[in-house]
């Protein structure tokens, strides 16, 4: 034997090494686990810290007067003739109020009126133009009202514009910061909660302060329910007949592994589906929540049948055979028997199918869904049918504001985000909640 | 009349008679039972359930057959059938159900087993969309792909190592480009997620305690919960502002944000979850005798882990990482928002380069004419790209079902 320390109690140089190798493996398994945790907190951190501003907004409450000659010459307050006003001539209203204002602030500038009214966003004068449709009454006199601020001058009040960026950008000016800060100073320039955010419909490039997800979460919800009505009771059915009643045999095989194979399909394929079976074969329309809904339903329903299978598989056989015993066909003993007490069990895997699809954005590009819509969609209409009208989707709204250039839909979109993640966040909840309460252990 | 427009439309008819078979059956049962039940073979509500399905499902079939029919004959040009024909035919399918289950409807006839043979057919059309499914991808790609091999060489687009399409002609529409951007973001996607996952998974299911378990896990399931919008959102202002700051730039590699290392790292952090979950499966799934065994000749829990538990796990592993490469591969919003849409042929992974989805997505949003080679390129895209999903799916599915005979 070759000289080596015998002690139990001190390491040879091998041992040490081993010891160290075994260190190093443990180090490295929980590096990987910290880098998943990185990456999650950084992902939703960005996503928040930069979204998280969209659900407030800058107002400027102003008095403005709206004098008979510019608005309804006629006299008749006739609401018919009063709409020949367009915006254009709502705007130099708003820009006199927002410049009296400033007089009365003691706020002076080297700015032209014109560059002033800029303050203002261009969504205001139809706002301004909607209320005074609305109640006629009021022309002759003057009106308060909060008007929504121009998108960087938002910005600025949330500190994503400052004065040095604002030096370089042509659609403002560090004066024109300025003026609003004093504004503010004077209480008329206000930041408050941004309850538009959920309920106005999207708006065009440039104001990005006025655009909203109304029209996309009402498509969301449209199409959820498509999906929920027709991927439950087939992806069920199909459940259903593949574990208890599938003889097995070459054709009950196919449809598993086609059934295997479908899950893992890249979700844009199903919108080539949509847009040649759909749009083009069927003559169904473009953007409609049902066409939508149809692709995600097919999209979905194999999650729904693999967890539907794997809730029918988890009744225990005792159930049938008892229910059998008694004189219950096998079609009775299914449906009075087994699936109510796997139902706890589909109805999660449900709201994990419908997650997923509320999450879903590549095939409603490829069918149309990325359209720009302004009306809110109805569910039902005469001439189109049910679930027919233009709309987009949550998801969907979120990449359109990525590709216009104003940098404010960059807060829109991350807000989306957000909003898109509390539904998730909410579904998933009730999905663990209803696990929790129901599941039964055999 | 707008009254006798909903009582004579289709699917109030339909129901109505479905509903009047349903009552007349149930009554007919009741009359030939007179007061000794025991003479039915089925309980008169079987007698009613068979003749309300008798109506439903034959006319509901008769009208989706009947309408298949009229549309593909409206896209030739004929109209082969009227809609007042089809309004004839599907209600006289469903008066004769109706009659035919009413008759029916004796004592001795096993009315349970009969509407327990409709009700399977319910179940066995459910199951059949599934493959419907298929054969409507299949169908769609396939058919509008040959509209484009018609007007394009098939050789120019497997070969050609140029992307230029221009929707006033002569287009090069070539695969390599795009091809070589999918592979090289789904590489360093997987370069990424398959150590991490797999480091995580074996922490996991090796070492870590109940307590880091119920932490870690749920926390990873998070990751796999979020839609792919949020990482490429996550891609399009954080990652890649971050990446071209402070590598590109000054290393002089590039100054676009939009990179294949952008769109890499980013698709690489939402497939960790899909790793790691599938590796732990399998990674819990080699028997415990094995580790036993390593651990009783005097190996570390580590040495056990490299030489006993991965190579008995080997091909469950190979076979996740296909399955993640197949999602790699289709991954459509992360490349969309992070890649780039320059087709290109670079080794610099902080180019911009295109994919075969951010193409797809591309050529067939906005309007565009449905018989131009450059609109229809995007289904020979699609194929291409369901071709390889498929392949790179079955062949996992092969290994993993190899492996699990193993030790089962």
């Amino acid at each position: 034997m070759t000289a080596r320390s015998h002690s139990l109690l001190v390491q040879d140089a091998r041992t040490r090494r081993r010891n160290a190798a075994e260190a190093r493996f443990r180090v490295y398994g929980l590096g990987a686990i910290s880098v998943a945790a990185l990456a999650l907190v950084v992902l939703l951190s960005s996503v928040v810290s930069s979204g998280i501003g969209a659900f407030r907004q800058t107002y400027i409450t102003l008095e403005i007067s709206l004098p008979e000659a510019k608005l309804d010459k006629s006299g008749t307050r006739d609401p018919e003739v009063m709409a020949k006003v367009t915006t254009f001539g709502y705007a130099p209203l708003l820009q006199d109020a927002l410049l009296r204002t400033m007089e009365q602030s003691g706020i002076t500038t080297s700015l032209s009126a014109a560059d002033v009214g800029k303050i203002i966003s261009k969504e205001a004068a139809a706002t301004l133009r909607d209320h005074v449709l609305a109640n006629p009454d009021l022309i002759g006199g003057s009106v308060t009202l909060d008007v929504l601020a121009e998108g960087r001058i938002d910005g600025y009040f949330k500190g994503r514009v400052t004065l040095e960026s604002a030096a370089l950008d042509a659609n403002t000016s560090p004066e024109a910061l300025r003026i609003a800060q004093g504004l503010a100073d004077a209480g008329v320039i206000e930041t408050r909660l941004n309850r538009r955010f959920l309920t106005a419909p999207d708006a065009s490039d440039q104001r990005p302060e006025a655009a909203g997800l109304g029209v996309a979460i009402l498509g969301s919800l449209y199409m959820m329910l498509v999906v929920l009505v027709l991927a439950l009771p087939i992806g069920v059915a199909t459940s259903i007949y593949l574990e208890e009643f599938a003889p097995r045999n070459r054709l009950s095989d196919l449809v598993e592994v086609n059934i295997s194979n479908l899950a893992a399909v890249p979700s844009i394929v199903f919108g080539i589906l949509g847009l040649a079976i759909f749009i083009n074969f069927a003559g169904l329309r473009q953007s409609s929540p049902l066409v939508g809904g149809l692709v995600l339903t097919l999209m979905t329903l194999p999650t729904i049948i693999i967890s539907s299978r794997a809730a029918l598989k988890s009744v225990p056989p005792l159930i049938r055979d008892a229910a059998l015993a008694v004189g219950a066909s096998r079609m009775q003993a299914v449906f009075h028997h087994v699936l109510p007490l796997a139902a706890p069990g589909i109805l999660t895997g449900t709201i994990i199918g419908l997650a997923q699809a509320l999450g879903e954005t590549a095939p409603l590009l490829l069918i149309g869904m990325v359209a720009f819509v302004r009306d809110y969609p109805a569910a039902y209409t005469d001439e189109a049918g049910l679930f027919a009208e233009a709309a987009t989707a949550l998801p969907v709204q979120v990449f359109n504001w990525t590709q216009r250039a104003d940098p404010g839909f960059v807060e829109r979109a991350s807000g989306a985000i957000i909003t898109l993640l509390v539904f998730l966040l909410a579904m998933n909840a009730a999905a663990i909640l209803l696990r929790r309460r129901f599941e039964r252990r055999w | 009349m707008w009254i006798l427009d909903a009582i004579f439309s289709l699917p109030v008819l339909v129901v109505g008679l479905a509903i009047l078979g349903y009552v007349a059956a149930t009554a007919r049962a009741h009359a030939t039972a007179g007061s000794n039940f025991g003479t039915l073979a089925a309980q008169p509500r079987a007698h009613g359930t068979n003749a309300f399905f008798s109506v439903l499902i034959p006319a509901v079939g008769s009208f989706a057959a009947l309408s298949l029919v009229r549309s593909i004959g409206l896209r030739q040009g004929v109209e082969t059938l009227s809609v007042r024909s089809i309004f004839w035919l599907v209600l006289s399918v469903a008066a004769i159900g109706c009659i035919d289950a009413i008759l029916r409807s004796s004592a001795g006839f096993r009315a349970r087993v009969a509407s327990e043979a409709w009700i399977k057919s319910l179940l066995i059309a459910a199951s059949a969309i599934a493959i419907l499914t298929t054969i409507g991808i299949l169908w769609s790609m396939l058919f509008e792909a040959t509209q484009f091999f018609r007007q394009y060489d098939w050789r120019d687009f497997l070969f050609s190592t140029d992307w230029a399409p221009n929707f006033r002609g002569n287009s090069a529409l070539g695969i390599l480009p795009l091809l070589w951007g999918t592979l090289y973001v789904s590489f360093i996607a997987l370069a990424f997620a398959v150590p991490v996952g797999l480091f995580a998974a074996i922490y996991l299911s090796e070492y870590a305690g109940q307590r880091m378990r119920s932490v870690a896990k749920p926390m990873i399931e998070i990751l796999a919960g979020i839609p792919t919008i949020v990482y490429g959102l996550f891609a399009l202002i954080t990652v890649g502002p971050l990446l071209r700051d402070h590598f590109a730039q000054p290393l002089g590699l590039g100054d676009s944000a939009s990179s294949v290392m952008t769109a890499g790292l980013v698709m690489g952090i939402m497939l960790i979850p899909f790793v790691s979950s599938l590796s732990d499966d399998i990674i819990n799934s080699v028997p415990q005798a094995m580790r036993d065994g390593s651990l009783a000749l005097g190996a570390t829990r580590s040495e056990t882990i490299r030489n006993v538990v991965i190579p008995a796990a080997l091909p469950g592993i190979v076979g996740a990482i296909l399955l993640a490469a197949g999602r790699a591969i289709g991954e459509t919003m992360i490349v969309v928002l992070g890649a780039g849409a320059a087709a290109r042929l670079s080794l610099n992974p902080f180019e911009a380069m295109t994919t075969i989805t951010v193409k797809i997505v591309s050529q067939l949003t906005g309007d565009t004419e449905f018989a131009s080679p450059e609109t229809l390129v995007a289904f020979a895209l699609g194929l291409t790209l369901f071709v390889l999903t498929l392949g790179l799916n079955v062949l996992a599915l092969v290994i993993v079902r190899k492996y699990r005979e193993h030790y089962e």
